[in-house]
């Protein structure tokens, strides 16, 4: 795999979703929409600064980005949904809801670096944060912070869930993976293997990037 | 804010949204409270929908309550997954047991329309012999329903939704023509298709409920790929688009953001109607017959928060069965990558399918069936699934998103079996309007387990077949939700009779996914939109022999 990662690292150069706004594949009601999330600013108002400084690092982590564009607010996003009290529809017994749940796992997550690293989790390196991430994720997590909540169904059902449905919310995601973004009314019309509607990325190929590149750029 | 849906009642004043044409409404009939109608609803999915529109059509009263919002597809719906969770039921609800079910997005709705305003359109008709499942394949219970009759029903829905599909059905007996042609093959369809040659087996296009051809104002499907987060543009023929403009020009009124939270009964153990929550306010409807069609959570839920001292363990449960067998149905999946570029987004997400192993017995080590289909989830879905069900985060995670339009999936829908001990009861907690909330206990049975592991070797076979690389195993998924009401034939093992009636409250029917004794590898929304045409028939039948109560 990683040979392949540096041909991968920018699968669809040159391609925006957000070109095409004004274009057939947007309607009214997702312009609305998108416009929204897009004006949805990297700062908390429901957590507090410090859990919202955790949250960014666990963010970092879960859905890494290039410094190479302005970065998806992950954690605003977060923020904004958990303020709006928007639910899963669900909650794993043992779970409490969801704004809860997060005020608490961050607590214990900073806690747990403190008792580790002697500094909050934002500080800790990032090969430690990981480490931190791995024993949240395997259950190995029972600092008295935690309260009873089971540090990997709080990995699982809310920490995982919620920062990548949070990062892959934004059009900067959709460009990155080449998915044709919203679609109403236009919707596609070629359909097999290989086909490709002139209003849908095209993907460098080996020793093609420059020709992706042009065709994304036309993209509407 | 005065025409937020989610806040404010649309169908009110004599008038309901015209779903077909942006701002305009079409005429409602009104009841009033205080008199009694001939039948409430309580919800207007795939069940209570179908069944408003038959039931006023025959002429009776009715008042169909949903706790959802009313939508006007064309001007509410984004092209976002996030957004579209809107439709969704994302009530507080506690899970647990062996296998806790994730609720909420797929196999729930709450909506005018039910969640058939975000289903994948799926529209199959059960093997016959499921009907007799326990007699004629060895497990679970039968129905008291013969499937000619159940035959002669899913033609009525088929026409009445527009299904496309093939020409000829390669399994069960001699159906009619789809009324609409099959829609074209996308890749992620192809590639089931040549799975399933390459192992031998047969496949079809999948009949689907969502337009091939235009139909009144509603225009084809133009294959934008967000079928199950709600159709913008009308082509799928959701209970909102179909029975529901029916029911209304029919004279049914529609009550939207309508919460049931008890039905009302007398001395003499009658229901007398619904008392529900509009806009903070509680309120009564008088009914001479409670229709409960809140699917199997919110239905058990119901009749158990209607307890009273003569029915101290809730409505129409003196055989102790509302809540219990309820049946989910395994949704596993084996994903891979193609070479070529897939980019399963476009068109709906299950184009193509194979029952083979619903109709094929032979080589079985479970009881039961499955069918699978082809996949096309949208990147927050599919990124969600690479997370939580692969165990992907960080890099990997980011770098396998990258790939998205290369991915290929096969994903089934599974029979499970009913067990008492999977079951719907009433937790402690309190929702927003006080009513207790469901808890939902499941766990999968050994026979379960043997399903889903046949199911996934043989589609990992399917895809390793045509090439596909890097296969994993989605392990944990389920989808739609049947049973907590079985309908049987003797009151000591069934909550209803066939016709949807309950054994111990005559003037009580329930009429949704709950009624099924079993759950066979088909997507359900057909079978329940069939059961309720059929209940419309018997209602109808039964009051012209003055065997219902209708003054």
């Amino acid at each position: 795999m990683l040979d392949r990662k540096a041909e991968l690292h920018n699968a669809y150069p040159g391609y925006d979703v957000l070109a095409k706004w004004r274009s057939p594949s947007w309607n009214e009601k997702t312009r609305e929409v998108i416009a929204a999330r897009l004006q949805v600013p990297d700062e908390p108002q429901f957590l507090t600064l410090d859990e919202f400084e955790v949250l960014t690092a666990i963010a970092d982590r879960i859905v890494p980005q290039p410094a190479s564009r302005s970065p998806v607010p992950v954690a605003g996003l977060l923020d904004q949904k958990l303020r709006a009290g928007v639910m899963d529809g669900y909650r794993v017994v043992g779970l409490p809801g969801d704004g809860e749940a997060w005020r608490r796992g961050l607590g214990a997550l900073n806690a747990e670096a403190r008792a580790r690293h002697d500094c909050g989790f934002a500080a800790v390196a990032d090969g430690d944060q990981d480490d931190l991430l791995r024993r949240c994720e395997a259950g190995e997590l029972n600092a008295p912070e935690w309260a009873g909540m089971p540090s990997q169904i709080f990995f699982k059902h809310r920490l995982l869930r919620d920062v990548v449905l949070a990062y892959y919310s934004h059009p900067t995601a959709w460009s990155e993976v080449g998915w044709g973004g919203p679609a109403s009314p236009r919707g596609y019309v070629r359909l097999d293997f290989n086909d490709r509607d002139p209003w849908e990325a095209a993907e460098a190929m080996p020793g093609r990037e420059v020709e992706a590149r042009r065709i994304n750029r036309n993209v509407r | 804010m005065s025409d937020d849906p989610l806040h404010s009642p649309r169908a009110i004043n004599g008038r309901a949204p015209d779903v077909f044409r942006p701002g305009r409404w079409v005429s409602m009939k009104q009841y009033a409270e205080h008199e009694a109608v001939d039948f409430v609803i309580v919800g207007t999915g795939a069940g209570g929908a179908t069944l408003a529109c038959k039931l006023a059509e025959y002429g009776f009263t009715v008042v169909a309550l949903d706790a959802g919002p009313y939508f006007r597809p064309l001007e509410d719906f984004a092209s976002d997954e996030s957004e579209q969770t809107k439709l969704y039921w994302t009530d507080d609800r506690i899970v647990d047991g062996d296998n806790p079910l994730q609720l909420g997005s797929n196999n729930s709705g709450k909506a005018v329309g039910g969640s058939t305003v975000h289903f994948a359109m799926v529209s199959l008709r059960f093997r016959p012999e499921w009907f007799k499942a326990r007699t004629k394949l060895g497990y679970g219970a039968d129905w008291p329903i013969d499937w000619r009759e159940m035959w002669a029903y899913y033609t009525e829905v088929e026409q009445a939704l527009k299904v496309s599909g093939p020409v000829n059905y390669p399994w069960g007996p001699p159906r009619p023509r789809y009324p609409y042609r099959a829609h074209p093959l996308n890749a992620a369809a192809r590639a089931l298709a040549r799975g399933c040659e390459a192992l031998g087996i047969g496949w079809t296009e999948t009949p689907l409920a969502t337009l091939s051809a235009p139909r009144g104002l509603a225009h084809p499907c133009v294959y934008r790929g967000f079928c199950v987060t709600g159709c913008s543009t009308n082509a799928k023929q959701s209970a909102l688009v179909t029975w529901i403009p029916r029911a209304l020009s029919a004279g049914a009124e529609i009550r939207d953001l309508a919460m049931v939270g008890r039905i009302e009964t007398d001395a003499n153990g009658l229901a007398v109607g619904v008392h529900y929550n509009r806009q903070n306010q509680w309120r009564f409807q008088k009914a001479r017959n409670v229709v409960v069609a809140g699917y199997a959570i919110e239905t058990p839920r119901l009749l158990l928060n209607s307890a009273t001292d003569k029915f101290p363990d809730g409505l129409a449960n003196r055989s102790g069965l509302v809540g219990k067998n309820l049946m989910a149905q395994a949704n596993q999946a084996v994903w891979g990558e193609m070479d070529e570029e897939v980019r399963s987004y476009k068109g709906p997400p299950s184009l193509a399918i194979t029952e083979h192993w619903n109709y094929e017995d032979e080589g079985k080590d479970f009881f039961g069936g499955y069918a699978y289909m082809s996949q096309g989830p949208l990147p927050q879905l599919w990124a969600n699934t690479q997370a939580t069900a692969h165990g992907l985060w960080g890099t990997r995670l980011v770098e396998a998103m990258k790939r998205y339009n290369h991915v290929v999936g096969l994903k089934i829908v599974g029979e499970m079996l009913p067990q008492e001990s999977n079951r719907v009861t009433l937790a402690d907690e309190v929702d927003q309007y006080g009513l207790r909330i469901p808890r939902v206990t499941y766990s999968w049975c050994d026979n379960d387990k043997r399903l889903i592991d046949h199911s996934v070797a043989f589609m990992s076979r399917a895809l390793g077949a045509i090439g596909a690389k890097d296969l994993w195993v989605q392990e944990d998924d389920t989808c739609h939700l049947n049973g907590t009401a079985r309908m049987g034939d003797r009151p000591d093992n069934s909550v209803v009779n066939a016709d949807c009636r309950s054994w111990d409250i005559p003037n009580l029917w329930i009429c949704d996914g709950s009624v099924f004794p079993t759950v066979g590898g088909a997507n359900p929304s057909l079978t329940i939109q069939a059961i309720a045409c059929r209940t419309a028939d018997r209602i109808r039948g039964l009051s012209r022999v003055g065997e219902i109560r209708l003054n």
